[in-house]
């Protein structure tokens, strides 16, 4: 016995692996972490996919997913090993003791049940509060998390709010039955910038106020330095390190914490505008097909050769659709689209075969957007042969150029798109996209489900590849750190509208427009007290106002 | 209510078309028939004068777009016409009939519905265990027997060794509910037995379906034990396919039981219509025909409806 809320020993958690061509095997995902939550702390959990971080914190709660089993260790709280209790003792924990906040709010509500029902749930279930308390505290949370009409919120159905306002109810949800401990599983991974930084001012305080203790896991260093009063590290379920905030953030032990801590420093500097841009985009006005309101309002950017343009916004700002338009899936109902000195067709049926081969795209997702049945060799060489007529041996040699290029080797030729990591994939698709030899790429949010360090390895390597080449990038991003790291223009896209347009130094760079300002100001910084900061000078300017 | 209502608007609507064409195409099947109505009433040996007058008589040198709008505007108006057989009113003939099918599939589906969604919870809850096995053995069973053979066992069984109820389920209006009931106990039985699996195995795929959802991890974290995830916050959501399937199973009820009311002798629809298909009453069949795709019809009507009206985004949009 101790008198920690959570004290987790030694823990182990173990899973099915199903390896591609081979018999499901046994593996254990999490070997052997231990530590200890006092009442009203929090604990930030960090680390990239697969380390092993939700897996922890739904032990939490004595809760595998999927095939997930905890094959050792011990998880003590509130003076007691959950994990002798049986189901039934969990279920008695669940919901009541300690609750969970899920990465995506918008799958993670019921969306037949108002949210009323679903915020109050737990606590009635598990008659920690009649009906009517549960309601009265659902409505202060409401309040307290900053959410519209407090009163009748609860009424609404999930799809009627939108995601930060979710993301909020869900928090409400977790603390409603007046748990002793929340796990928060990344939960303003899914926001955009300028959300997160209300939602997680917004759960901050309700941590505060109501003295709960609380896991706090996220891939974002940045974010977890605002909210925990102690980070761990972990990799590959491994713990790396284990201290305070303060002792993380500002003088890292280990080389890999050190690498997190680091990470987006990458440093370009921007190229001048040429005369003769390969791209220009005038006056674009769009909108999809059956919809009364258009999605892109006179839009005009120009991309010079060998150059990146940055399109970023957040999502619902039309920066994708600029792309379908570029790429002559969505024709426009007003402007046009010169490449190469040449007038592009709006439509794509139209467009030329050279057309074509001369605007490449790299996609967010390099998951889907490979055939899971072809080889790595296969799919790089399809370009090649669709393009170029390339067949046989020649082929073989120049996919093998290529994987060279992208630094992966040739022994990855006749791999499958399942026996590569997020980061390899990613790579693929670029040596697909360089394949066509285009002067231009489209990229997609290429970096978004990749994690820190593998984009940041993605990011050198677009740039490198941009001087051998000579290639010019639009790169559509929604994260500004990605910007800074590779753009040499940018133009800022909200509600289908360029706000800011210009090279790099301009446009981040005051005097800012609102929205660019409220955009860049959002970001979550690595340094302690930046949240305080940005909300007390939020605050002052609107009571300035 | 704005895009559910007019959703189910657009529901109704396709379902009268719809069934305007089926009419059509009844009544132009019945026609393309071989064979003459005159000529089937007075037989092979009636002279051309009084096949010509019969022919009169019955309308039948009017152009058949003439006679479909007659007897379609008279079947809207509730007659459909005589019987050629006996001469009686169709609609009278059929009336009593028709109470009698639908009193027989309502006490099937009363039984059946429930007891199939129940048994598909119960699978749900006991995935891959023995009692979700035993369900489906038996289910998949009893839907693969062909229906008179388990109607003849179970009448062997309960009716004649056990004797626990009548084997020949005949009922008039002169007896009183406990009776009629004893006395359609078989046919619902096997009624039963023959739409439970599609229901249960429907149920048991729809909420499997959405057992996957992140939601359902939220409730489970809440503490929730299994039934109670799967009866509050599975099952709500399942609703649109189950409710399809048993809208099915009910249309089937009603017109499917020709079978087993000719195998219990039960004076419903089914018989009636087997007994005039067999005489070549054309007005009978086309009467029969036109109540059959009208219930049909009806019932994947509503299924629709309901399926629109379990969406909480068409029926509470933003």
């Amino acid at each position: 016995m101790n008198d920690a809320m959570l004290d987790v020993r030694d823990l182990r958690i173990g899973a099915t692996a199903y390896p591609p061509g081979e018999p499901p095997r046994e593996i254990e995902i999490v070997h052997g972490v231990s530590f200890t939550l006092e009442k009203g702390k929090v604990l930030g959990l960090i680390g990239e996919s697969g380390a092993g971080k939700s897996t922890i914190g739904l032990a939490a709660l004595g809760y595998g997913r999927g095939g997930v089993e905890i094959t050792g260790g011990e998880v003590w709280v509130n003076g007691r090993d959950i994990l002798k209790g049986g189901l039934r003792g969990l279920r008695q924990l669940r919901g009541a003791e300690v609750s969970y906040v899920a990465q995506s709010a918008a799958a993670a509500f019921n969306p037949a049940k108002r949210l009323m029902e679903q915020v109050t749930e737990a606590a009635i279930h598990h008659n920690r509060f009649s009906r009517s308390d549960a309601e009265a505290r659902a409505v202060a949370l409401f309040a307290k998390l900053g959410l519209p009409d407090p009163e009748t919120f609860g009424n609404r159905y999930p799809h009627q709010v939108s995601g930060g306002q979710l993301q909020r109810a869900m928090t409400a949800l977790a603390l409603c039955p007046q748990p002793d401990l929340v796990v928060f599983d990344e939960p303003t991974t899914a926001l955009d910038v300028t959300t997160q930084i209300d939602v997680l001012a917004a759960i901050k305080e309700a941590i505060r106020d109501t003295g709960v203790a609380a896991l706090y896991i996220t891939h974002d260093l940045a974010v977890v330095a605002q909210v925990s009063d102690d980070i761990m590290v972990l990799r590959d379920g491994d713990m790396v390190e284990y201290g305070s905030t303060d002792q993380i953030i500002n003088s890292p032990q280990e080389d890999y914490t050190r690498a997190l801590v680091s990470v987006r420093s990458i440093e370009h500097a921007e190229k001048p505008p040429t005369p003769d841009p390969v791209l220009r985009v005038w006056g674009i006005t769009a909108r999809y097909k059956g919809t009364p309101f258009d999605v892109l309002h006179d839009v005009s950017v120009d991309l010079h050769p060998g150059q990146t343009l940055a399109v970023v916004g957040e999502s619902g700002s039309g920066k994708s659709t600029l792309a379908r338009v570029i790429t002559g899936l969505l024709p426009p109902r007003a402007g046009g689209i010169e490449f190469a000195g040449r007038t592009l067709s709006p439509a794509l049926e139209r467009r030329t075969r050279e057309d074509l081969r001369e605007v490449q795209m790299i996609y967010q997702m390099a998951d889907v957007a490979m055939n899971p049945r072809q080889t790595v060799g296969t799919i790089i060489g399809r370009p090649l042969e669709f393009y170029f007529g390339m067949r046989g041996a020649e082929k073989r040699k120049r996919v093998k150029e290529l994987l060279d290029e992208i630094e992966m080797g040739d022994g990855f030729i006749d791999r499958y798109p399942a026996e590569l990591s997020g980061g390899q994939k990613q790579r693929v698709c670029i040596a697909r996209a360089l394949a066509a030899k285009p002067r231009m790429i489209i990229c997609d949010e290429v970096t978004s489900a990749l994690d820190p360090l593998v984009a940041d390895g993605i990011l050198k390597l677009l740039l490198d590849l941009q001087k051998i080449e000579n290639v010019a990038y639009l790169f559509i991003t929604h994260d500004l750190a990605t910007v800074r790291a590779i753009a040499d223009s940018i133009a800022v896209m909200h509600r289908g509208k360029v706000v800011r347009y210009g090279p790099k130094s301009q446009v981040l760079n005051p005097p800012f427009d609102d929205y660019t300002d409220l955009l860049l100001s959002s970001v979550p910084e690595m340094k302690l007290g930046w949240l305080e900061q940005v909300i007390a000078h939020r605050r002052m300017e609107s009571a300035g106002n | 209510m704005g895009p559910a209502l007019k959703l189910v608007a657009q529901r109704v609507a396709l379902g009268l078309l719809l069934l305007f064409l089926v009419s059509a195409l009844i009544f132009a099947g019945t026609q393309i028939l071989p064979g003459d109505v005159a000529q089937s009433i007075l037989g092979q040996s009636a002279t051309p004068e009084a096949l010509a007058n019969l022919r009169r008589d019955l309308g039948l040198n009017e152009p058949a777009i003439t006679r479909y709008f007659d007897w379609l505007v008279g079947a809207l108006q509730g007659d459909l016409g005589t019987a050629l057989t006996n001469g009686q009113d169709i609609a009278k003939s059929i009336g009593g009939r028709m109470k009698n099918t639908l009193f027989l599939a309502f006490w099937a589906a009363v039984i059946a519905v429930p007891l199939a969604i129940f048994l598909g919870l119960l699978a749900v809850r006991f995935r891959d265990r023995w009692p979700d096995k035993l369900i489906s053995a038996v289910t998949l069973a009893s839907i693969s027997i062909p229906e008179f053979l388990i109607g003849y066992v179970i009448m062997y069984v309960v009716g004649v060794k056990l004797r626990w109820f009548p084997s020949v389920a005949m009922i008039n209006d002169s007896m009183s509910l406990g009776e009629k009931l004893s006395s359609i106990a078989m046919p619902v039985m096997v009624l039963t037995l023959v739409v439970l699996a599609h229901m249960m195995r429907m149920t048991r795929a729809a909420i499997l379906n959405v057992m996957q959802s992140a939601y359902i991890e939220t409730a489970e974290l809440k503490g929730l034990n299994r039934f109670q995830v799967i009866c509050r916050h599975a099952f709500p959501n399942s609703i649109a396919p189950i409710v399809n399937v048993v809208m099915l199973n009910l249309a089937y009820l009603v017109v499917g039981v020709v079978v087993i009311e000719v195998v219990f002798t039960y004076p419903g629809m089914g018989q009636y219509l087997v007994d005039h298909v067999s005489k070549r009453d054309v007005p009978v069949v086309q009467a029969c025909g036109l109540i059959f795709a009208a219930v049909y019809i009806g019932l994947n009507m509503v299924a629709d409806i309901v399926s629109i009206l379990s969406n909480p985004r068409l029926r509470h949009p933003k």
